[in-house]
């Protein structure tokens, strides 16, 4: 203990011996450290957002299909579990949230353009922030209730289609027997998504009152079920796997959009490079300053050893060294970090470059965000790797011969 | 009790071509307590032999043995460890860590010996006003002249009691009075601690102080005399 607590104020008060060299590195790394976890969490927050709307599109962590659906989502592909016994059965789970739906392709018509569109057959209480829709951006009024006699269709959509909230079109679309079967509806609501391309896509309906245009009783051709955090879908996807039977295949988020899913692993691997690669940049000023700090004392290296002092404390000396300047480093780091971040919050409007962000499926506003894992990833690489830099230099410095180094410089 | 054996010593440097014997079948007792002066021209081996006594270098070949312990076989470690247990070392210059004030660096042994704060802490601050630097226990070698700063070298070297103290040239960069004044210290301690001291030097003023001086070329003796009982 006592050797320790002379070699933890040997290092220290060498760590100062040479102020101005101290200072550039500790602001190396601690600008370093920053730019770690300041572009992390930029870059994590743009891949949050992506996979969040992403799954708001879906919408679900984790679905159940009849096995066919997939490939071919018509109505035919219904899951043959009644959906009255299907939402028993997940209500009594006791997910985050769940929902059942119907969803086939469609085509809607005004009285002046036709477009293919995805309808969905919703109930509104179950589906409530369930999905992509902006509720505080629609015109008119979302679904009400599950036999609701409305129509939601996006503004992009609405402007497509030359129609408007009150006015009525046609929904087109196929049933059970391959019939057509056709509907009028009257546009109750218009609604506005971060991602414009989502206004062109999905119309939505009255889950009951699709049942009954389709014919298809109490069933439908989805049910959803949301966990607590979308990273980690294991626990939703084995007790939805325990509430359903062979006749129907649950899928996981990450299976059903496997870019994003990819994506999101691809990234966790990125931001493991990215650190990394910033680290080995450090180590370079890291090593050298150990360097020069073991050949400038290479004359007081041999004086301790010649008093008694073990090799191995001459090691873990500039090991002690080399870790407090990182620690300070670090800490600084770290504080500038979350500092910079911390303001942020709010999101950055980043619609300067809007049209190309929602190509990669991300929003305009970009909110960075700080994961623990990702700070902690931070600081354990540097302070890792940056004691195994720190080992060649400390190392040399303990296989000195005492006599041979006190008489270097004479 | 023999404090210092060293048996048939040899040591060889090649410096180019040239093939220099350090130490040429150099054999020595020296007697626990004894005061000891090296002397010889430059090259002549005392500071190889003094090196090779404090385990600081090994030699070619034959024996060296302190306090009946044979340490020319022994590891780093183990050399270390016997440095820090049972000798006292002080150089020529550059005795100090620099960024250790007086009284820490007399501490430092102690420190690394592990004796507790308050006990060192005392040592340290009496051996120092021994030495004649009370009021300076908080200088940095740099706040030092090279006098006090050899006396706070010495300091450290005695403060724990080492069986065995070696000092080479310790007065090479101090002029006449404060050498003097070392000696004197020296001598103090040899009788009061009954501290075996080996001192190399050149210095005419030095080797008169020291009542038994070993006399060297090229790596052997070549006369030991009791000068005056010491």
């Amino acid at each position: 203990m006592n050797t320790f607590k002379v070699l933890l104020m040997l290092a220290w008060r060498n760590l100062w011996r040479n102020h101005r060299r101290t200072i550039i590195m500790l602001s190396a790394i601690s600008i370093g450290v920053w730019a770690m976890i300041f572009m992390t969490a930029l870059t994590q927050g743009m891949v949050n957002e992506m996979i969040k709307d992403g799954i708001s599109v879906l919408p679900g962590h984790v679905q159940v299909h009849h096995p066919d659906y997939r490939d071919d989502p018509n109505i035919n592909n219904l899951i043959t579990t009644p959906d009255t016994e299907l939402s028993a059965r997940f209500a009594a789970a006791g997910f985050k949230q769940w929902a059942t739906r119907i969803k086939v392709p469609a085509v809607i018509s005004s009285e002046r353009e036709s477009r293919g569109v995805t309808l969905l057959g919703i109930d509104p209480v179950r589906e409530r922030d369930l999905n992509f829709i902006d509720y505080a951006d629609i015109d008119g009024r979302f679904l009400e209730v599950a036999d609701d006699k409305g129509i939601v269709i996006g503004r992009k959509l609405a402007d497509t289609l030359d129609t408007e909230v009150g006015k009525r079109i046609v929904v087109m679309t196929q049933d059970p027997d391959n019939e057509i079967a056709d509907r009028g509806f009257r546009v109750v609501g218009v609604f506005g998504a971060k991602i414009e391309s989502l206004e062109e896509t999905y119309i939505f309906a009255g889950k009951e009152t699709i049942q009954t245009l389709l014919k298809v009783g109490d069933h439908v051709t989805e049910a959803v079920a949301i966990g607590d955090d979308y990273r980690n879908v294991e626990p939703v996807y084995a007790a939805v796997l325990a509430l359903v039977d062979s006749s129907v295949v649950v899928n996981r988020w990450t299976d059903l959009n496997s870019y994003l899913g990819t994506m999101m692993t691809v990234m966790d691997g990125f931001v493991l490079i990215w650190v990394v690669v910033i680290f080995l940049a450090l180590s370079f000023g890291l090593v050298n300053t150990l360097v020069m700090a073991v050949y400038e004392r290479v004359r007081e290296i041999g004086l301790m050893l010649a008093l008694g002092m073990k090799p191995s404390s001459i090691l873990g000396q500039i090991i002690i060294e080399s870790m407090m300047l990182l620690v300070i480093g670090l800490a600084i780091g770290n504080v500038l970090a979350f500092a910079s971040i911390a303001p942020l919050k709010s999101g950055i409007d980043i619609s300067v470059v809007a049209k190309g962000m929602e190509m990669m499926g991300a929003s305009s506003i970009l909110y960075p965000q700080l994961r623990s894992e990702d700070v902690i990833l931070a600081n354990a690489v540097v302070l890792i790797l940056g004691f195994f830099a720190s080992l060649s230099p400390a190392w040399r410095a303990s296989r000195y011969q005492p006599i041979e180094a006190i008489t270097k410089a004479d | 009790m023999t404090a210092v054996r060293c048996v048939d010593l040899c040591k060889t440097y090649i410096q180019g071509d040239t093939e220099i014997k350090a130490l040429d079948h150099l054999s020595i007792d020296v007697d626990a307590g004894g005061f000891v002066c090296l002397s010889s021209p430059s090259g002549g081996g005392k500071t190889t032999l003094l090196n090779a006594i404090g385990g600081l270098d090994i030699p070619d070949s034959g024996e060296v043995w302190i306090e009946g312990e044979r340490i020319d076989t022994k590891s780093k470690g183990q050399l270390a460890e016997l440095r820090l247990r049972k000798i006292g070392f002080v150089f020529q210059a550059y005795n100090l860590i620099p960024v250790l004030t007086a009284r820490e660096n007399v501490e430092f042994v102690m420190q690394v010996q592990g004796v507790p704060a308050a006990e060192r802490g005392e040592l340290a601050i009496n051996v120092l006003k021994e030495v004649g630097l009370a009021g300076l226990e908080d200088r940095r070698p740099a706040q030092m002249s090279g006098g006090q700063q050899q006396r706070v070298a010495v300091a450290r070297a005695v403060v724990s009691r080492p069986a065995l103290i070696l000092a080479d040239e310790p007065t090479a960069n101090l002029d006449s009075k404060t050498s003097d004044g070392l000696m004197d210290l020296f001598s103090e301690l040899n009788s009061a601690h009954n501290t075996t001291f080996i001192i190399a030097t050149h210095d005419q003023r030095v080797m008169a102080h020291i009542p038994r001086l070993i006399r060297m070329l090229d790596g052997r003796i070549v006369d030991d005399i009791q000068q005056h009982a010491p």
